[in-house]
């Protein structure tokens, strides 16, 4: 046991660094992809694509330590946030308390889930129980989550998904915000990212 | 740590009681075992009769079998929901042992299933004629027994986590490891079972101290 206190936040984007030697993936006796190198310093983002089916949320799941590795490592300094498809919000709980419970866990005060809820453009929808949501409107909570935990390193899952094309915008721009405060951001998408210049990391390329 | 420790605990039982001006409870939460066991009770004395003798000998044999049977309804909600909705992920994704969340879940089902039963045992014991002393050491043996019952529940829940229809297989699997808590608790009750309640604070705490190691690993082994 132990290690439950490891929260502890360096300043965000300060020397953030996600790494990926060699690694391979196994799911279901097949071999997802393999020899799959990457290197991210503070403030670059990396666009995973690649089919349905290539791996890229096993991807997502290995560099966040979910998944263990079939071969290489994964290397890191600075927090993690994860965005995948589930929520991980208390769907009967309205939308503020449901974050507040992570604010909690993640030493954020009120003011953050204020901002936060601002940046998704939800404050209207604060007091609303979470599973009254749409598909976009989740998606947005959870991207809302995200922000809160004021993470360094954001694994995001199909971002875009759902999102109209306001929030499409909107995600791009937080996105840019939060590479040019130093951070990393990892999202695996079949779509074009609403970034300016991500890496480009096409599974396709690592398949055996 | 600490303070980690107690954010989880306190979002279960706010699962359980829907306090703290979040509001709802999960599937049910504390009300529902606490009905069952006070249904259980009421239509015993329809089953075998008025006899206040025979309700008064077998009272508290027929509490600890409610008791254990309330124990199994709210097994679907202390774990599943959770897996479900990723929360297990966030707190591996946070570092979190899983360990720690489960002893953290343990102390939380009990207090959301331990003290509102022990508070209904009191009227079930007046529902079927229990004396005084019969009601403390039945008391005495829930607040015992409780513990290792809530450590079993999670556990259970844990390992079946990752099933369609787990609750049912659940309840099958929760019925026999509680089986020696139900002996030593319905038999501290009898003339000369005083040391039941020893062997029955023993086979809670083995089952506190096993089950959040036995649930996390089961946590762990759902991922694969």
């Amino acid at each position: 046991m132990g290690n439950l206190s490891s929260l502890a936040k360096g300043e965000s984007g300060e020397g953030a660094h996600i790494a990926a030697e060699n690694l391979a993936c196994v799911r279901g006796e097949k071999l997802l992809f393999r020899a799959l190198n990457f290197a991210c310093e503070a403030g670059s983002g990396l666009h995973v694509t690649g089919a349905n089916g290539t791996g890229k949320s096993s991807l997502m799941r290995l560099l966040a330590g979910l998944l263990r590795p079939y071969a290489g490592a994964v290397h890191m300094t600075g927090s993690l946030a994860l965005s995948d498809e589930r929520l991980a919000l208390d769907t009967h709980w309205t939308l503020e308390n449901a974050l507040g419970f992570w604010a909690q866990v993640d030493g954020a005060d009120k003011a953050k889930i204020t901002a936060a809820l601002e940046a998704v453009d939800m404050p209207d929808l604060a007091d609303v129980p979470v599973r009254y949501f749409s598909t976009g409107q989740r998606k947005r909570a959870a991207l809302a989550r995200v922000l809160v935990s004021g993470a360094d390193i954001w694994l995001l899952d199909e971002p875009a998904n759902g999102l109209d094309a306001a929030s499409v915008e909107r995600l791009g721009a937080l996105m840019q915000a939060h590479l040019d405060g130093g951070g990393i951001i990892i999202a695996a998408s079949h779509q074009p990212l609403p970034l300016a210049h991500p890496i480009q990391l096409p599974l396709e390329d690592f398949q055996p | 740590m600490m303070k980690l420790f107690g954010i989880l605990v306190w979002r279960d039982l706010s699962h359980a009681y829907g306090f703290g001006g979040r509001g709802g409870t999960r599937r049910g939460g504390f009300i529902l075992p606490v009905i069952f066991f006070l249904a259980v009770a009421t239509i015993y004395p329809f089953a075998v009769g008025s006899d206040a003798q025979l309700l008064a000998r077998t009272g508290s044999g027929v509490i600890w079998v409610a008791a254990l049977l309330a124990a199994i309804l709210p097994l679907d909600r202390l774990v599943q929901p959770d897996v479900e909705h990723g929360f297990f992920d966030q707190w591996a994704v946070r570092g979190f042992s899983e360990e720690w969340i489960m002893l953290a879940k343990i102390v939380a089902h009990w207090f959301s299933f331990g003290p509102p039963l022990m508070l209904a045992t009191i009227i079930a014991a007046g529902l079927l004629g229990l004396d005084a002393a019969q009601l403390r050491t039945v008391e005495t043996g829930l607040a015992l027994g409780t513990p290792g019952l809530a450590a079993l529940g999670v556990m259970i829940a844990a390992l079946t986590a990752g099933l369609k229809g787990g609750s049912a297989l659940g309840g099958l699997m929760l019925l026999p490891l509680a089986v020696p808590m139900l002996i030593f608790g319905a038999g501290s009750v009898l003339p000369g079972g005083e040391n039941g309640l020893l062997l029955l604070a023993a086979a809670s705490l083995v089952l506190v101290a096993i089950a959040p190691f036995a649930a996390g690993a089961a946590i762990r082994a759902l991922r694969e």
